[in-house]
């Protein structure tokens, strides 16, 4: 018996969980000597939590379309960010126009509803682009091919959106609707944030509806069970991979206009990190997997809206901000040496990869 | 469409033999728009190629019409067997006009409906580029004019036998190449019309000669006997060592280009036993360039005092590969159990996580943060009154590490380590099943290749004299793959090939930096679509590449 628990448990093993627990005891060490020295009011920890849901609903938007692609076809669609960054273009420039001529303002519901068209679209078309010209001729290439193309397609389509509209970076204007905050539950929340957990929470449900109750989603979890097998159950798997690169899509391009709604700024870099993020946010929630995709980006949100104030302040490590976007990247090494199944998925990391 | 070829198929048959051609005219189109709107045509309109006569911009605009009329001709003739000559050249000569057709719609819409408002190069000069100066109504005539007839020209190159259109085709591939150099290396202004035409005939001459005079040359070889076979093998090496090491000779501004695209060698060299040989797809391999440059700076500059110490590069060096190699194995026990896509992610994440940690303001008192380290000293020191410069002169350690750096690659391949990191590349539960180590055989790939960024990294400190946060982002890493990927994975000679092409082109074409990525995404698509192997493949990789298509 213990020579068989020594033979499991290797020196490597043992390091990997010191480290663990080293880490773990540094974060609730910054933690506790945060709160005790109580420099921040609980109404801050409150508006960090509100602007971390509200970004992690952004990064589990963008996530659904990684999870989505990987569930299917096994492969990382490392352009993701992209499509993500051609829908917060498409949204600037309608909502630019719209700005201009008044629309924007006068008919809020509908310009908003028409901005999110247009993005979506446009993200759509792109996202079932790239995978007919770039992936779907690469099936069956080994494994590093279709990753290697699809870093090529995220770069080339970086560089092509800076080509066209050049390399500013891009005001996204704010209507008068959305200045302020409206009080929610005793919270007072700024309009934008509520906007986009809103439309967030929105679209999460009519994909979540999608997938489950109609008969392609249904199709689509088959090809993502086994794709030969739902070929001989008769389903169109060519079909069904481009509808999830259309969903995908527009979900992402949605993710675009709101993440320009929050930021209100957009320029041909926009979708690199908020792209690498949401790739965590689907890895944390376990990849592959729907509702895990949801789940880690808000995980992910909140984490990297509270974790610079909370721990690195306690730590005592200057300008925490600085680091938030490493500690996004730690996450994700972490998630995939302790946890490589996420909160909620299948062990995949070593398996099927 | 495919509604009435069900219903007529006499109007199928003949929208078979036109339609190919239109769609290969409304791709060249939507590629021709795609070109003048992302600004690469007019970017490059004032780097004149023939002086006076023809600049790089429309070069590009013209090789759209060139490739776009061969492919038509190419396809007219493989839909019939026996295509008539006159349908090939019509084929090209539609093409041409499709293209020109698109182009005209954007040069007459465009200012209409102030497309500039969106895209930035829907600009007055783009439409001057696209009209030749003409203005709007005679331009779009002389565009369409130069499409059909650029398209059936191409056409006709295909239609030319085998030899003499490799020959032309490289004779019109010599007129940029040498006037670009020309300009870029010796100060020149492109080259006029005589010796454009030149150029052009020399070239044409030597390729439709060079094939059967190499295979002259190598039948006369074979028969000679052994001995003598190696003392001209010995003689050719001599004579090509002596000619590279000739290279910075050419003047500072060369010898700088030379620079880079030496450290670009090194690190592809690298990067190519870890990607190519092991097969372990590595995106934070900046982070290993990084750490060899910061050691330096921190070992060497006088700026950095809390260490205590203060070295020349040549002590430095040591202690920086070292730190790279031990950075590369503490990195590479976390990912042991990643794989394909897990790892290459994880290891981006590494490298952001490196850059972000040395510019911030928490480690500034140690690592300069975004202010970086200055005052590196350079590997040679020279003189006030020396003859050459500095550039000149780091070129032979750049050469030097080169060299150390090809001989462990190939003298790795072929060890037994080599074969490991082959059977893990192509299956890594076999490899273990075969009783391979897969901890030291990855470890090892990983240590080897962070060491010779490492020692590249070192290099560049001294090249700059300083270092800073922004010069290791990730798009290094993507350089570096595009690098080695274009060159053919796993192959030693792919990886110079590779850096002269995608690194030392572009460095020669300074108004091009803007579109370096752009490219490089595009290359790697394309290279991965067609030809996966590379320009130089390694033989195994080939096979490996290719042995679907014979199932």
């Amino acid at each position: 018996m213990l020579q068989k628990l020594r033979r499991r448990v290797t020196g490597a093993t043992i390091a990997m969980w010191i480290i663990g627990f080293a880490i773990l005891a540094v974060v609730v060490y910054g933690a506790v000597s945060t709160l005790l020295s109580a420099q921040y009011s609980p109404s801050t920890w409150v508006d960090l939590i509100i602007f971390g849901l509200a970004q992690g609903s952004v990064y589990a938007l963008i996530a659904l379309g990684y999870t989505m692609v990987y569930g299917i076809l096994r492969m990382i669609n490392f352009a993701h960010g992209e499509v993500f960054m051609a829908g917060a273009f498409v949204g600037y420039f309608i909502a630019t126009a719209f700005d201009k001529s008044g629309f924007l303002e006068r008919y809020f519901i509908v310009a908003q509803l028409l901005i999110f068209a247009g993005a979506m679209t446009v993200s759509a078309t792109i996202a079932v682009l790239l995978e007919r010209i770039a992936y779907r001729p690469l099936r069956r290439a080994p494994r590093l091919v279709p990753l290697i193309t699809a870093i090529g397609a995220s770069f080339f389509l970086q560089y092509s959106f800076r080509g066209f509209f050049g390399s500013g970076v891009k005001g996204y204007p704010e209507p008068e609707q959305l200045k302020g905050t409206i009080t929610f539950l005793g919270i007072s929340i700024l309009k934008t944030q509520a906007l986009v957990i809103v439309a967030a929470i929105v679209m999460l449900i009519a994909l979540y509806t999608l997938v489950q109750r109609t008969k392609t989603g249904r199709a689509m979890q088959a090809v993502s069970e086994d794709k030969d097998a739902a070929a001989l159950m008769g389903i169109d798997v060519d079909r069904i991979i481009v509808i999830t690169f259309l969903v995908g899509g527009a979900l992402a391009g949605a993710a675009g206009v709101l993440f320009s709604t929050l930021f209100r700024q957009v320029f041909f870099l926009t979708g690199f990190i908020p792209g690498l993020k949401a790739f965590t946010a689907a890895v944390l929630g376990g990849i592959g997997n729907v509702a895990g995709a949801m789940v880690g980006g808000l995980f992910l949100g909140i984490a990297e809206s509270l974790f610079p104030n909370l721990v690195l302040d306690g730590l005592g490590i200057p300008a925490p901000y600085q680091l938030k976007d490493a500690l996004a990247f730690l996450l994700l090494v972490l998630v995939l040496i302790f946890r490589p199944t996420g909160i909620l998925g299948e062990r995949l990391a070593t398996k099927k990869a | 469409m495919t509604a009435s070829s069900v219903s007529v198929p006499l109007a199928a048959r003949s929208g078979n033999r036109w339609s190919p051609v239109i769609k290969i005219g409304l791709l060249g189109g939507i590629v021709a728009i795609y070109l003048a709107l992302v600004g690469i045509l007019t970017a490059l309109a004032n780097r004149m190629i023939v002086t006076g006569v023809i600049s790089l911009g429309q070069i590009i605009l013209l090789s759209v019409f060139i490739l776009f009329g061969y492919t038509a001709a190419q396809r007219a003739a493989a839909k019939q067997a026996k295509a008539p000559v006159a349908w090939c050249l019509l084929s090209g000569a539609i093409t041409g006009l499709i293209i020109s057709l698109f182009l005209s719609a954007l040069v007459v819409i465009a200012p209409a409906i102030n497309l500039r408002s969106i895209f930035i190069n829907a600009s007055p000069e783009l439409f001057e580029l696209l009209t030749f100066g003409l203005g709007v109504p005679t331009g779009l005539f002389v565009l369409m004019g130069v499409g059909v007839v650029v398209g059936a020209l191409s056409a006709g190159l295909f239609l030319l036998p085998d030899r003499l259109r490799r020959s032309v085709g490289m004779g019109l591939v010599a007129i940029p190449i040498v006037s670009i150099l020309n300009t870029s290396l010796f100060a020149g202004r492109g080259i006029d019309v005589a010796q454009a035409v030149a150029v052009f005939i020399a070239a044409t001459v030597i390729t439709y000669f060079w094939q059967p005079a190499r295979a002259a040359a190598n039948q006369r070889m074979s028969a000679l006997p052994t001995k003598q076979q190696r003392i001209l093998a010995t003689t050719a090496y001599i004579i090509l060592g002596i000619g590279v090491l000739a290279l910075p000779l050419l003047g500072p501004y060369p010898a700088e280009i030379l620079d880079t695209v030496g450290l670009y060698i090194l690190m592809g060299l690298g990067l190519n036993i870890v990607v190519g040989f092991a097969g372990l797809l590595d995106l934070g391999y900046v982070a290993f360039f990084a750490l060899g440059a910061y050691t330096i700076g921190i070992l060497t500059s006088p700026e950095i005092q809390w260490l205590g110490v203060q070295l020349s590069w040549w002590q430095a060096l040591p202690f920086a590969v070292l730190v790279g190699t031990l950075a590369g194995v503490l990195l590479g026990i976390p990912v042991l159990q990643m794989r394909g896509d897990y790892l290459a992610i994880v290891t981006l994440g590494f490298g952001e996580i490196i850059r972000l940690i040395f510019l911030s303001d928490w480690l500034k008192p140690l690592v300069g943060g975004s202010n970086g380290i200055t005052r590196i000293p350079r590997a040679i020191q020279l003189g006030d009154d020396a003859r050459f410069s500095d550039q000149q002169v780091l070129f032979y350690v750049i050469l030097a590490g080169i060299l150390v750096a090809a001989f462990i690659a190939t003298r790795l391949k072929y060890s037994r380590m080599g074969r490991n990191w082959a059977a893990l590349r192509e299956d890594e539960d076999v490899a273990q099943a075969m009783g391979i180590n897969l901890v030291r055989t990855k470890l090892m790939a990983f240590a080897t290749g962070a060491g010779l960024s490492a020692l590249s990294g070192a290099i560049f400190a001294s090249k700059l004299t300083s270092v800073y946060p922004h010069s290791f982002n990730l798009l290094v890493s993507i350089n570096i793959l595009a690098v080695i990927i274009v060159g053919g994975l796993g192959s030693i000679p792919g990886v110079i090939v590779g850096a002269l092409v995608l690194v030392g082109l572009p460095e020669l074409l300074r108004e091009f930096a803007e579109y370096r990525l752009l490219v490089y995404g595009a290359v790697l698509v394309f290279m991965m679509l067609k030809r996966p192997e590379g320009l130089l493949p390694e033989a195994r990789r080939k096979l490996e590449l290719h042995e679907m298509d014979e199932a």
